[in-house]
């Protein structure tokens, strides 16, 4: 089967803010199927990779199969705390977005499970 | 009580202390809503509050809330519209007092206030350790002792059932210090469907709609990954729910306002400041949000149902700030050619010279951030080896606001002395500020009892 390099991006979507000296990301993914693709492919081990100069203290996965969506919380990311930091993201807005910037590997047949408002 | 009704409009109309002021304003003139929420309240809000009141004792409250009660409440007067504001922040006589007068000055009477205390424990600490209440961190596990004597504020999250209570009594306005942020929303609902706080799925389901509106707009495509579809940033909708008796509801806007809500925007919101998505730990109950069910329903209609909830835990959280020290950041901007470089000749430059004038400052002390040689997705996206410019951010960290301060003075010689294309000073100095430190810790909820008090002006 044919694959496809793209961007996270490409496929879900995502939230982040601060959780006391970390951040979550939250990950929604764009379809059921590219969420069953995510469940094996986004590790806490690869999104901690990802974060590798950001995440300090290591990643944690939660799952909401519910909703196609993850939960990931980064550890140790904000510089030493939310009020006592003086680093310009002090509550880990961007980090979202930072991990939709990585780059995966998916089956193309995949990319026409999104549908487009 | 009113349980024939059959669905509620709840919307909230400030997601923080500085939010929008129109949205109360446009949520009041731009189509129904039964109850409006005000969420003035964070760990940092609660210390700026608190050291407000130790310069003036009639400050230490949400004092936007006031100028917003004098510019909606003739409308919500006319309309049946109720408020419910944890506006009181630490200081709820002062904030009654305020709420008061800025009805009488717009000619209101007949109005019911309802008032919610109990949850500032700051001069309990002594009386509490001695019940054996540690409050050790919960996220480091250090004992209070460590900083007990620097603590500015020390509030317990407290729940939705005292809500209930003065809207029970009959209150208008219902006016809170520290009531957790979906306690706002689960009020209302509890209290017009008459939901028993034992009834965990409906509880867990109206904590599940306050935390979806508790950021106002980032539900109805505020900070949103898909922001090309999100129609009129400037117009947004602030979220207004339909909460039914069953304890599904829907997450929508007033139509004609701009913003776009979906299943992904909603669950975006949803998924904020998250943790263990199966308990969603609340002073109301235990919700879990993998049981959530979302579909569309409509156009920017989404129906939310199916949550299930546990009973709550037998304590409340604590939310404690103490002085930490002080802090102090300057900018300058620097452009190329070597621009990076130039910065860090300029950090070492400041840093030997506020040695030479007696503030040495240690080096795990010391900060640089450069922005715009890639700070925010370090190690992510290949940083710029030759940024044609630069925002330094130079700090300093330590215990003696006068050493820091010396940085300040400092700063604008570099211009002239130092390597050349440095510019963009016109801030000014910049001043060392405290730095405030946060102490999460929980109470078994058995020492703490709120008070209700509901008058009628």
């Amino acid at each position: 089967m044919a694959t496809k390099q793209v961007k996270l991006m490409d496929i879900a979507l995502a939230r982040s803010g601060d959780k006391g000296n970390g951040s979550n990301v939250g990950v929604i993914a764009r379809s059921p199927e590219i969420y069953a693709y995510l469940d094996k492919e986004l590790t806490a081990a690869r999104v901690a990779d990802h974060f590798s100069e950001i995440a300090l203290g290591g990643v944690t996965r939660y799952d909401l199969p519910n909703l196609n969506a993850f939960n990931f919380i980064l550890e140790e990311s904000l510089g030493g705390g939310g009020t006592e930091t003086l680093i310009t993201d002090a509550q880990g807005k961007v980090h979202g977005l930072a991990l939709l910037h990585m780059v995966v590997q998916i089956d193309e047949s995949l990319l026409s499970t999104i549908k487009h408002d | 009580m009113n349980t024939a009704k059959k669905m509620i409009r709840v919307a909230n109309a400030q997601g923080f202390w500085g939010d929008s002021l129109l949205g109360p304003k446009r949520l009041v003139e731009e189509g129904p809503v039964d109850y409006l929420t005000f969420d003035y309240l964070s760990e940092i809000t609660m210390s700026i509050m608190q050291k407000q009141r130790m310069r003036d004792p009639d400050s230490g409250y949400a004092r936007d809330f006031i100028k917003m009660l004098k510019m909606i409440m003739p409308q919500c007067r006319n309309k049946g519209i109720k408020l419910i504001a944890n506006a009181a922040g630490v200081n709820a006589p002062a904030c009654l007092a305020a709420t008061k007068q800025a009805l009488s000055e717009i000619g209101l009477s007949g109005v019911r206030i309802g008032i919610v205390e109990g949850d500032d424990i700051l001069d309990r600490l002594d009386s509490l350790a001695n019940e054996g209440e540690e409050l050790v961190n919960m996220d480091t596990g250090a004992a209070l002792a460590s900083v007990k004597d620097d603590v500015i504020s020390a509030n317990v999250y407290i729940g939705a059932a005292s809500i209930v209570e003065a809207l029970q009594q009959g209150a208008d306005i219902v006016i809170t210090g520290r009531a957790s942020d979906p306690s706002l929303a689960v009020a209302p609902l509890a209290y017009e469907f008459g939901w028993s706080f034992e009834d965990y799925d409906k509880i867990a389901a109206a904590t599940v709609l306050g935390h979806i509106i508790e950021c106002g707009p980032q539900c109805t495509g505020g900070n949103y990954t898909d922001w090309r579809n999100v129609k009129d940033f400037a117009h947004i909708g602030f979220p207004v729910v339909e909460a039914y008796e069953d304890g599904s509801f829907l997450v929508t806007k007033h139509d004609g306002t701009g913003g776009l809500i979906n299943v992904e925007s909603v669950t975006s919101q949803l998924l904020y400041e998250l943790g263990d998505p199966a308990r969603y730990l609340s002073p109301d109950c235990v919700a879990d949000f993998t049981t959530i069910q979302m579909e569309q329903d409509g156009a920017n209609r989404v129906k939310v149902h199916s949550v299930k909830g546990l009973p709550a835990t037998d304590s409340f959280k604590v939310s404690m700030s103490y002085a930490n020290g002080y802090k102090i950041l300057a900018t300058l901007c620097i452009s190329g050619p070597d621009a990076i470089e130039k910065a860090h000749i300029v950090s070492d430059m400041v840093f030997a010279r506020m040695k030479m004038l007696g503030a040495d400052i240690p080096e795990d002390d010391r900060f640089l951030e450069l922005f715009g040689s890639n700070v925010l997705y370090k190690g992510i996206v290949e940083s710029p080896d030759q940024p044609h410019e630069i925002l330094m951010r130079l700090g300093a960290k330590g215990k003696d606001a006068n050493k820091l301060n010396v940085m300040s003075s400092e700063i604008a010689p570099v211009l002239t002395s130092g390597p050349p294309g440095i510019t963009g000073f016109a801030a000014g100095r910049s001043r060392a500020s405290e730095v405030v430190g946060y102490w999460p810790a929980l109470i078994g909820k058995d020492k703490i009892k709120t008070t209700v008090k509901v008058e009628e002006v």
